[in-house]
């Protein structure tokens, strides 16, 4: 079990190396920040200034190295337009989002899973074929699309909800639902799909043939087996919940760090940017490693044979 | 008259699996084994399963590489595997498989498929291949029109006659049958040996005949090579063998064989475990399902000796058995 | 996760396979995907007007205005037109990116498989790095800090999912030549190339083709929230999400700006998930 967890925190920490690595030669080689700071015009010297103060004169890999010695010791950089801290930038946005990702999650986990398993211990039934339908129809349909539907219907012509800002619980209710959608269909097409696989192995019909009662079989036998692949799907929607704050973010003007990185990026913010895709991707590799730790306890089996391999 | 293939002290080891504790120790599937086969010879291998005889068929075709020891096929040293020489060496040596359905592509009609070795070896082509093909298929005795058909559209015994055909396909001087008719049907199996046997003597092609069964090796074989555990414990002609086994193992294999017409009587059977080739006891491998075991079984293997003309057996009862009786 | 599922029952040919019935929606889906392919090849020839052709007499003309079936945007251009030329730009690029990814990450699974040791490792690592990447955020940083072309969105995009191929492809290949048909040929002499050209990838080809159908409305997506948000396709140049991007500004007075490309990006990606299911149920059993 020790190797198994050393393993992926290993993989994790190198997970999150290449994603800065990554963004790091992407945005230098992508053009020269001073220019875009100072704008076309603005004299030579200033920019030389500009280019001796932030170190872009230096050669990428001295730069690399000098930005990683930065980030281990916690420094990670000021921003370029306001000389702000960029961590505490990328802090102060994060409550707002987490606002929409900590209520989203729980709403997809709270309706995708018992619907999806509800479908599969009722299979071709009509509540069967209603999950299956909504759900190929939540995650086909874009959440922007999603988004700006909900906004046409509740916000402009019912006058119900605001359609964007940050002022109350009300503001919130169209982008978590805006983001919900889409993992509320993966999730229920997941579980329902494992969960009839696990209700056909052998072990459920012995657990049947036995005289279990129906809902011992259902939560003694099944649920933990097919936890392991819906566990799994969990661990890759938060990556895709992340994706999606980006987008509701910005249809809703929802001062989060999806709003931060889109500001970021068209002012090519790199302090700012760079930091905000080391949170988003450690966010990340931390759910996927959570996901593996979730294994380690679910699947005692899988563990084995990860060692073994 | 020279050798075909020569092996000389053949050893396969196999790692165990990895544990916590480090690895487990290597598994011997094939232990010090030495073979000759001359042109146009049959040779059977028999022995339970676990007895390392597939391993020592595919070592003898080189597709598998020895731990140790050495091939030799007509004189030269087998080259290194999927080597361009290794390549070209396959039109001299087939594998008939103990699957047929697993062997064939089954998107690939099997006309193309006998035809394909004759395509690799760009030994035909066009309408001389087509006719080539056509030759192979009435040989293994597959009508002309199946050869439309995808393989899982003709039943097992027919499968295997387009995998024998594939394999004669380039006029093989050596043909390696791993448990040939051990997947089909009792009523198939017949006719598919008989089929080997037919074509064995009209091409004169030598063979491995690797089988657990001993009545269908009878059938087919010159001689007999009985393997236990990785090691060749008897090794005689076959009708030597079948006539006066003379390792205890054999002993029990033979008098299992029903001879029609008459009951089977005087059955040894064999007691114990089967053999795990990962727990090699100590001594002679088969010293503890031995009926007549003696002491000196359990602590020294005995080694692969000359009892008579062409003939070899491992076992101490037989090398000096006033040893034993003392 | 380990895509171990071997291809149990293929059949010889695909076309054989197509003889049943297909259900209703999916007999639909297939219409649709159809209709949406020729509008994309013919775009020049159905499009009543220009792309770029404005008529400011006409601005934010409502549908079903003589001339203009779906209506104007804010420059009085034609939506329909629009739309046509969305579906061909959309398409071209999702279609490209889902086979250069697939012949991409086929490649690598079939390296993976031939050689197996370092390298079979290394691209494995590389998978799962590629899984755990929040790919739509570095293709926004990508898009912003290079400006954004065809040939780089495509080339971006191209990267999404070509790890699922290569675990797949890798998997039936090793399957395949541990003791199949593979280790058959390889035993009569054939080359690797051999091997893996005529006899694994008409092997796998079925299972590539479900995968591609989950990859492609997945990447249709991805394009159309990058121009959604203005980092994808460029003006003058428009696709469907960016068609939905400047249409969001005018919800209040023209909704049918933004609902008409968000229609075409719905159905089209319900037809592929639906028509991608049913090949799946029919062609592959074994895999999830």
């Amino acid at each position: 079990m020790l190797t198994y967890m050393l393993t992926r925190v290993f993989r994790a920490a190198l997970t999150i190396l290449l994603v800065m690595t990554f963004a790091f030669v992407v945005l230098r080689l992508s053009g020269d920040p001073a220019a875009i700071m100072l704008g076309p015009d603005a004299p030579t010297d200033s920019v030389d200034a500009f280019r001796a103060e932030w170190g872009l004169d230096d050669p990428i890999w001295k730069q690399y190295f000098a930005y990683l010695k930065s980030i281990a010791q916690l420094d990670f950089g000021i921003s370029m337009r306001d000389r702000s801290s960029a961590i505490m930038l990328v802090l102060e946005r994060l409550p707002a989002t987490l606002a929409l990702t900590v209520p989203t999650l729980l709403i997809q986990l709270g309706i995708g899973i018992p619907a999806g398993v509800y479908a599969a211990l009722h299979r071709q039934s009509v509540a069967d074929r209603g999950v299956i339908m909504l759900s190929i129809f939540g995650f086909t349909i874009p959440s922007f699309v999603m988004g700006l539907l909900l906004v046409l219907v509740f916000a402009v012509t019912l006058g119900w909800l605001p359609s964007g800002g940050q002022d109350s619980w009300r503001h919130a209710i169209l982008p978590i639902l805006t983001m919900s959608v889409g993992g509320i269909g993966i999730l229920a097409r997941f579980s329902r799909s494992a969960m009839i696989e696990v209700m056909g192995q052998p072990y459920i019909r012995t657990a049947m043939a036995k005289g279990l009662s129906w809902r011992d079989v259902v939560w003694k036998h099944a649920l933990p087996n097919a936890s392991v692949p819906i566990v799994t799907i969990v661990g890759f929607m938060v990556g895709s919940l992340i994706a999606g704050a980006v987008v509701v973010e910005s249809i809703f003007s929802w001062p989060g760090i999806g709003r931060l990185l889109i500001v970021s990026v068209s002012n090519r913010d790199l302090a700012v940017v760079q930091c905000l895709l080391l949170v988003i991707a450690s966010s990340m590799v931390i759910a996927n490693l959570c996901v593996d730790f979730a294994y380690g306890l679910l699947d005692p089996r899988l563990r084995a044979k990860t060692t073994a391999h | 008259m020279s050798a075909l293939l020569q092996a000389r002290d053949l050893v396969r080891c196999y790692e165990g699996p990895k544990s916590l504790f480090g690895k487990s120790p290597a598994v011997r599937a094939v232990d010090g084994v030495n073979l000759t086969l001359r042109p146009g010879e049959t040779l059977g291998i028999v022995g339970e399963s676990g007895s390392g005889k597939s391993t020592l068929g595919r070592m003898l075709l080189g597709i598998d590489p020895p731990t140790s020891g050495t091939v030799a096929f007509d004189g030269e040293a087998m080259p290194p595997l999927q080597s361009p020489r290794w390549r070209a060496l396959r039109a001299q040596m087939q594998l008939v498989y103990q699957d047929p359905l697993a062997a064939l592509d089954r998107r690939l009609t099997i006309a193309d498929q006998i035809g394909e070795p004759l395509e690799i070896h760009r030994l035909a082509k066009g309408a001389e291949r087509s006719e080539r093909v056509r030759d192979l298929m009435a040989q293994v005795g597959l009508r002309q029109d199946q050869g439309d058909r995808y393989p899982h559209e003709l039943s097992g015994g027919q499968r295997q006659r387009v995998v024998i055909a594939r394999a004669l396909a380039t006029s093989p001087r050596l043909l390696v049958c791993d448990e040939p008719v051990s997947a089909l049907d009792v009523s198939i199996q017949a006719q598919v040996v008989n089929l080997l046997r037919d074509l064995q003597e009209s091409h004169g092609i030598a063979m491995v005949f690797i089988s657990h069964d001993l009545k269908v090796v009878r059938n087919i074989c010159d001689h007999v090579a009985v393997m236990y555990l990785g090691r060749i414990v008897e090794e005689a002609s076959s009708d030597e063998i079948f006539a006066h086994p003379l390792h205890p193992y054999t002993r029990a294999l033979v008098s299992s064989v029903p001879i029609p017409g008459k009951p089977l009587t005087g059955r040894i059977l064999l007691k114990g475990e089967p053999p795990n080739p990962a727990q090699r006891p100590a001594g002679c491998a088969f010293h503890p399902r031995c009926g007549s075991a003696k002491p000196a079984c359990h602590v020294a293997a005995p080694p692969l000796e000359p009892v008579a003309l062409a003939r070899r057996a491992a076992c101490h009862l037989l090398v000096s058995p006033q040893d034993h009786a003392a | 996760m380990t895509y171990q599922a071997i291809n149990t029952a293929p059949a010889p040919s695909l076309i054989r396979r197509f003889r049943f019935k297909a259900p209703l929606l999916v007999t639909l889906g297939l219409a649709w995907l159809a209709l949406m392919a020729l509008t994309a090849i013919c775009a020049d020839l159905v499009r009543p007007y220009e792309v770029t052709q404005m008529d400011l007499s006409a601005r934010l003309a409502a549908p079903l205005t003589p001339g203009h079936l779906l209506g104007t945007d804010d420059l009085g251009r034609d939506v329909l037109s629009r739309l046509i030329q969305s579906i061909r730009v959309s398409l071209v690029i999702a279609f490209g990116a889902t086979i250069l990814s697939a012949v991409f990450g086929t490649l690598l699974g079939f390296l993976a498989a031939q050689f197996r040791g370092t390298l079979e490792h290394l691209i494995l690592v590389l998978a799962d790095f590629q899984a755990a990447l929040p790919f739509l955020i570095l293709s926004l940083a990508v898009l912003a800090f290079f400006g954004s072309s065809m040939m780089l969105l495509i080339g971006l995009m191209g990267f999404y999912g070509w790890e699922r191929y290569a675990r797949i492809s890798r998997g039936l290949a090793i399957s395949a030549g541990a003791q199949g048909y593979a280790a058959a040929v390889v035993q009569l002499g054939a080359t690797p190339v051999r091997v893996y050209l005529r006899h694994i990838l008409p092997n796998v080809a079925s299972t590539l083709i479900v995968s591609m159908t989950l990859t492609f409305p997945e990447i249709i997506l991805m394009e159309s929230g990058l121009s959604f948000l203005g980092l994808g396709v460029q003006p003058p140049q428009s696709s469907l999400g960016n068609m939905v991007g400047f249409g969001r500004e005018y919800l209040t007075r023209a909704p049918w700006i933004m609902l008409a490309p968000s229609f075409i990006i719905m159905m089209t990606t319900l037809s592929i998930s639906l028509v991608g299911d049913w090949l799946r149920d029919k062609l592959d059993p074994t895999i999830r």
